[in-house]
């Protein structure tokens, strides 16, 4: 429950950030809303000499919404996310998976961009964005540049970004057609045991795209490229989602934990995944 | 390391300000420097919701906060929602609909269902269990705190439409 102590810093912008970063190199860490970091230094898990608040660099905000193009700020919290009418229209996938994180006081300090840095498998955010093709924005001492979300993960905790890195943003294009973000949590506020992204679209009665992506269910998100493969071309029937089913399989690396064994979590991310399908297969 | 930093609070209307460490949590800043304890702590995994207060608009866990962060913030706690003479209807609806027993989570469910009730004046039942998602409560079942809930959103719109 007790943190360590720690130099606490409040830059006015993100140059005063990343300057702090640069100087402090290994021993500062960026703070978002906190709901992840802060419960670790409660644990003394994550060790922080020098806490970096992001909450006054302003620039780190905002939503929005053009030309087909989704970009929000990696500040913007959960709860933004939920109350954005043009977001929801944009991608209503991004609202229905965000009502499924966490708890309201969560929401409203959580951000997206905290939940797609963390690096916890156990996020929802990086499979769905894994799941839209998003690029993440990320800002360092050298410049800015752009890493596709389908590239940032490469372990627990451990991603493509640099230590004196900040992820400002996170954009993708507007969404069409179905959509399902399907979690089994054993309660609310939990991590999932299995969840699965899936979009969709339908022209002519078959399915003329498909991408998905699962969570939790490796030690990184997966976005399944065979699985989404499996649906194109099909009527979307028994059959095919069961073939997406299967090729899913192939893709997730699941381990045991207090949320059941390895057998228990590759048997709900088949149910997961043949509910999301079929959900946004409804609403192509 | 412990450097000690200047912090300001608006806490219930007070002006506070006092030297912290900037890793105090704002529960304890609460309860221990300000003596305002009714908030809560019952986890340490930011889960159970016993220390939600207001903040600047925002229900938080105020376990899940430093009080360096939450400097120059306006913060409210069930102390600043009402008292024993003078009761808000959510606190009169909990103690009418039987919403407490040992009353540990309490003062986090009310002050929760106060921002919740703000955002949306008459819920549904379904719209209230989810809404308080984040406050746990070990005695009621929360049968009783939906009614006293839902008892409360109508007091409260049928006395703004009496105001009005």
């Amino acid at each position: 429950m007790i943190p360590a102590a720690f130099e606490y810093h409040r830059p006015a912008d993100l140059a005063g950030a990343i300057a702090l970063l640069t100087e402090h190199g290994d021993d500062a860490r960026v703070m978002a809303g906190g709901h992840s970091l802060i419960p670790m230094m409660k644990l003394r898990m994550a060790e922080v000499p020098h806490l970096i608040d992001l909450q006054d660099v302003t620039s780190l905000g905002g939503i929005s919404v053009q030309g087909g193009q989704v970009r929000i700020g990696a500040m913007a919290t959960q709860a933004e996310l939920i109350d954005h009418a043009g977001l929801s229209n944009a991608a209503p996938i991004l609202r229905e998976a965000a009502l499924q994180i966490a708890d309201p006081q969560v929401r409203y300090m959580g951000t997206i961009g905290g939940n797609v840095a963390n690096g916890d498998p156990g996020n929802d955010m990086p499979g769905l964005m894994q799941c839209l093709d998003a690029s993440f924005e990320l800002e360092g001492p050298g410049g800015a540049r752009a890493v596709k979300a389908r590239d940032f993960y490469e372990a627990a905790y451990m991603t493509e970004r640099e230590d004196d890195e900040v992820l400002t943003a996170v954009s993708f294009a507007a969404t069409s057609g179905g959509y399902a973000y399907e979690k089994q949590k054993r309660k609310i506020g939990d991590y999932a045991t299995a969840a699965a992204a899936v979009l969709l679209t339908k022209e002519g009665g078959a399915c003329a795209s498909a991408s998905v992506a699962m969570t939790n269910l490796s030690d990184v998100p997966v976005w399944s490229e065979a699985a989404g493969a499996a649906l194109v071309g099909t009527a979307v029937d028994a059959a095919a989602i069961k073939a997406s089913v299967a090729a899913m399989l192939g893709d997730i690396d699941p381990t045991e934990d207090n949320r059941g064994p390895v057998a228990f979590k590759r048997h709900v991310a088949g149910v997961i995944l043949g509910r999301a399908i079929a959900r946004a297969w409804s609403r192509a | 390391m412990s450097n000690k930093m200047h912090i300001k609070l608006t806490v219930n209307g007070a002006e506070e300000e006092f030297l912290a460490e900037p890793r105090e949590l704002l529960i304890y800043t609460l309860r221990e420097r300000l003596g305002i304890t009714g908030p809560h702590i019952g986890c340490e995994t930011s889960h159970c919701g016993a220390c939600t207060v207001n903040l600047n608009g925002k229900t938080i866990k105020s376990c899940t906060m430093f009080v360096a962060q939450a400097n120059g913030a306006e913060v409210t706690t069930i102390e600043g929602m009402g008292g024993p003479d003078a009761l808000h209807p959510l606190q009169e609806a909990f103690k009418e609909h039987h919403g407490l027993q040992c009353g540990y989570c309490t003062p986090g469910m009310i002050t929760r269902a106060a921002k919740l009730l703000e955002e949306n004046p008459s819920p549904t039942e379904e719209e209230v269990r989810f809404g308080m998602a984040g406050n746990l409560c070990r005695c009621t079942g929360y049968q009783n705190i939906v009614k006293a809930i839902m008892a409360a959103a109508a007091d409260m719109s049928s006395s703004k439409e009496a105001a009005q």
